[in-house]
């Protein structure tokens, strides 16, 4: 039961690392580049949702709604002001503005005073309830996580099944020459990819809010969805969430049996297994260059 | 502008180029000597510590600017050594022993690390480099036995064979010392098969490969010479300060050592120093404007992390090589006065390479 409660807490946990690692792939397979600033997308959704909550008085539901359609335009924004002068340059360069981008964001947010430096409580309607279900504690802030992460699947998956937009995608992420010559606008799809990314990336800022606060420097915990991302296979995007779901399980099982310190390092020890024995990930794509 | 007719290949080679190099680096180096009398011991210790971090820098520059290999842990080799060198030392270690120790562990670190690199590239490789950094931090405030864990470990003076270095000027001068063997090491290595071959590699690695390179040998030798170079500048880090903690080797001191040599400039021995420059008297410069912002920006705790990305964004958009390539430009620009053209360092466009074929 115990096995079954820690499960339960690291797949919400992990679903949070995977809708991080979503927003890295999205980018990863849109543009070939990594953004190191996914972690400060996720806090700036979550201030938003704040704002929107305690400042503007808004209800809810509109607030996150809010919140994600002004965290997926400032993706777009960015990425058109950002980020497309430099395409093309080598990876360093992009991975060295991203952190630029993340110092940025954090520094901004600190800087609004009293509101910034405080540490917030995002005032959801399901805090603090509790489920139980037989003989089982369910909080119901994670199975909100794990519902919404769900729901978000079905949507992604969807989009890019089923709709032109997300299938002209998946051509430009295979080959972006050959999909500028079937007609796609690739630029354009470069710019939604980010405003995607950065949408999910507030959903999950939303969503991690109520169990652990609202602070500036929340986005640290983007840093542990590389191994998310690694592990699944840095091109796949279920291979993001099952890498997340991986590495929340292994966190919480290892904070639980083994002796402290593993729980923080865990995510990177298995990460590092994986890049020696599995480098392309559990989903990664292996294609060879043809010289 | 100054043409140099070569009649030699040696002069291909040769580290100072022509009379003018060795007339500025010299006076340099005069300066740099005359520096405890000129200077307060507050800015002496500034300067100890650019000397410092401008060790780290040439090492991180070896293999970021040099191989191409980006490493987002690096702080863990300074770490490492700066703890091997406070452990030793206050064991009663001589200083050159416990200094060699130092660099000969973080450099076998190196090698562990690099390891991975042999079968991973490019952002999977940032990605090995961050999660090692993570785990040595924390293996720095676990093990209590050895480390004294989060509260940290003292370390005494700086000994020689029974020759205490127990003032600032002899510790700077000390500092000195190893800077100039490392940069005329680095400087050496650059210019001889083994510097050309990193070079190659960051370049080309299919190429590389083709013309006789040993990927997984050079790429390993990079990782253990760039941790030594970390290595020693974390053992005069820990010498400098007295006193070490687990969180002065996290991932900011990771970012911050990148950010050195991205702003310094990527692929040049002068962009260590520079960037150790900037790193160095950025605090002081923000500490000197604090004052007369308004309240709300100057008090607020973000602004040094706001100006630091602010300043990274724009260097990597507007000058992908750095200070010392802006440097590059003005000089141009003085030697060929008139004739300066605007597109002569315009940056080449590239089509995206992608990283998934391998």
């Amino acid at each position: 039961m115990q096995l079954l409660q820690l499960v339960i807490s690291g797949i919400a946990q992990g679903c949070i690392y995977g809708l991080i690692a979503l927003g890295f792939v999205l980018i990863y397979k849109a543009t070939e580049t990594v953004s190191f600033a996914q972690g400060e997308l996720m806090m700036l959704g979550a201030f938003g949702g704040l704002a929107g909550m305690t400042l503007f008085g808004f209800p809810y539901w509109l607030s996150v709604l809010c919140a994600i359609a002004a965290m997926a335009l400032f993706g777009v924004v960015l990425e058109r002001v950002v980020i497309r002068p430099i395409l093309g340059q080598p990876a360093f360069s992009i991975v060295m503005l991203t952190i630029g981008i993340g110092y940025v964001a954090r520094g901004l947010i600190t800087m609004i005073p009293n509101i910034g430096t405080e540490t917030h409580m995002l005032p959801v309607p399901y805090k603090d309830e509790i489920w139980h279900l037989a003989g089982l504690v369910l909080n119901v802030e994670q199975m909100v996580v794990i519902g919404a992460t769900a729901v978000l699947c079905v949507l992604l998956y969807t989009l890019f099944r089923y709709s032109k937009l997300g299938i002209a995608m998946q051509a430009a992420s295979q080959n972006q020459l050959a999909a500028y010559y079937m007609g796609i606008p690739v630029k354009r799809l470069n710019g939604i990819a980010w405003g995607l990314a950065a949408a999910v990336a507030a959903i999950a800022g939303l969503l991690l809010a109520p169990i652990t606060f609202v602070h500036a420097n929340m986005g640290f915990i983007g840093l542990k969805a590389f191994p998310a991302a690694v592990v699944g296979g840095f091109g796949s995007l279920p291979g993001a969430i099952v890498g997340g779901l991986i590495i929340g399980i292994v966190e919480s099982l290892s904070g639980f049996y083994l002796p402290d310190g593993f729980k923080d390092t865990a995510a990177y020890i298995v990460v590092l297994i994986m890049l020696v024995v599995k480098p392309n990930g559990l989903f990664g794509e292996k294609l060879s260059k043809k010289v | 502008m100054r043409f140099i007719f070569k009649t030699d290949y040696g002069q291909d080679i040769r580290l100072a180029k022509h009379g003018g190099h060795l007339f500025w680096y010299g006076a340099l180096m005069l300066v740099l000597l005359a520096a405890p009398w000129l200077v307060q011991e507050y800015w002496l210790a500034q300067l100890t510590f650019v000397l410092i971090y401008a060790i780290a820098g040439l090492g991180l520059m070896l293999l970021a600017g040099f191989t191409g290999l980006f490493s987002l842990g690096h702080a863990a080799f300074l770490g490492v050594g700066a703890y091997t060198q406070a452990v030793l030392t206050n064991m009663g270690l001589p200083f050159p022993l416990a200094l060699a120790c130092a660099a000969g562990l973080s450099a076998a670190v190196g090698l562990v690390v690099g390891l991975p690199a042999l079968r991973v590239k490019g952002i999977y490789l940032g990605i090995a480099t961050l999660s090692f950094g993570f785990i040595v931090e924390e293996v720095l405030a676990r093990w209590e036995s050895v480390t004294g864990g989060n509260a940290g470990i003292h370390i005494k003076k700086p000994d020689m064979f029974g020759w205490t270095l127990d003032s600032a000027e002899a510790f700077y001068f000390l500092c000195l010392l190893i800077t100039v063997l490392a940069t005329l090491g680095i400087l050496n290595l650059l210019r001889s098969p083994t510097g050309r071959a990193f070079v190659a590699i960051r370049d080309s690695e299919i190429s590389a490969q083709s013309m006789g390179i040993h990927l997984a040998y050079y790429k390993t030798l990079s990782f253990a010479l760039s941790a030594a170079l970390a290595g020693i500048a974390g053992a005069l880090y820990a010498h400098q300060l007295q006193f070490i903690s687990p969180d002065q080797f996290n991932i900011l001191q990771s970012i911050d050592l990148l950010l050195m040599i991205v702003i310094g400039g990527v692929g040049s021995v002068h962009g260590a120093f520079l960037g150790a420059i900037f790193l160095i008297t950025m605090p002081q410069a923000i500490a000197m404007v604090k004052d007369y912002l308004p309240p709300t920006v100057g008090q607020a705790p973000g602004l040094q992390g706001l100006v630091y990305g602010v300043v990274l964004v724009a260097f990597v958009l507007f000058e992908p090589l750095g200070l010392y390539g802006r440097w590059l430009k003005v000089r141009t620009y003085l030697q060929m006065f008139p004739f300066y053209r605007k597109g002569m360092f315009k940056r080449q466009k590239s089509f995206q390479k992608s990283e998934r074929l391998k």
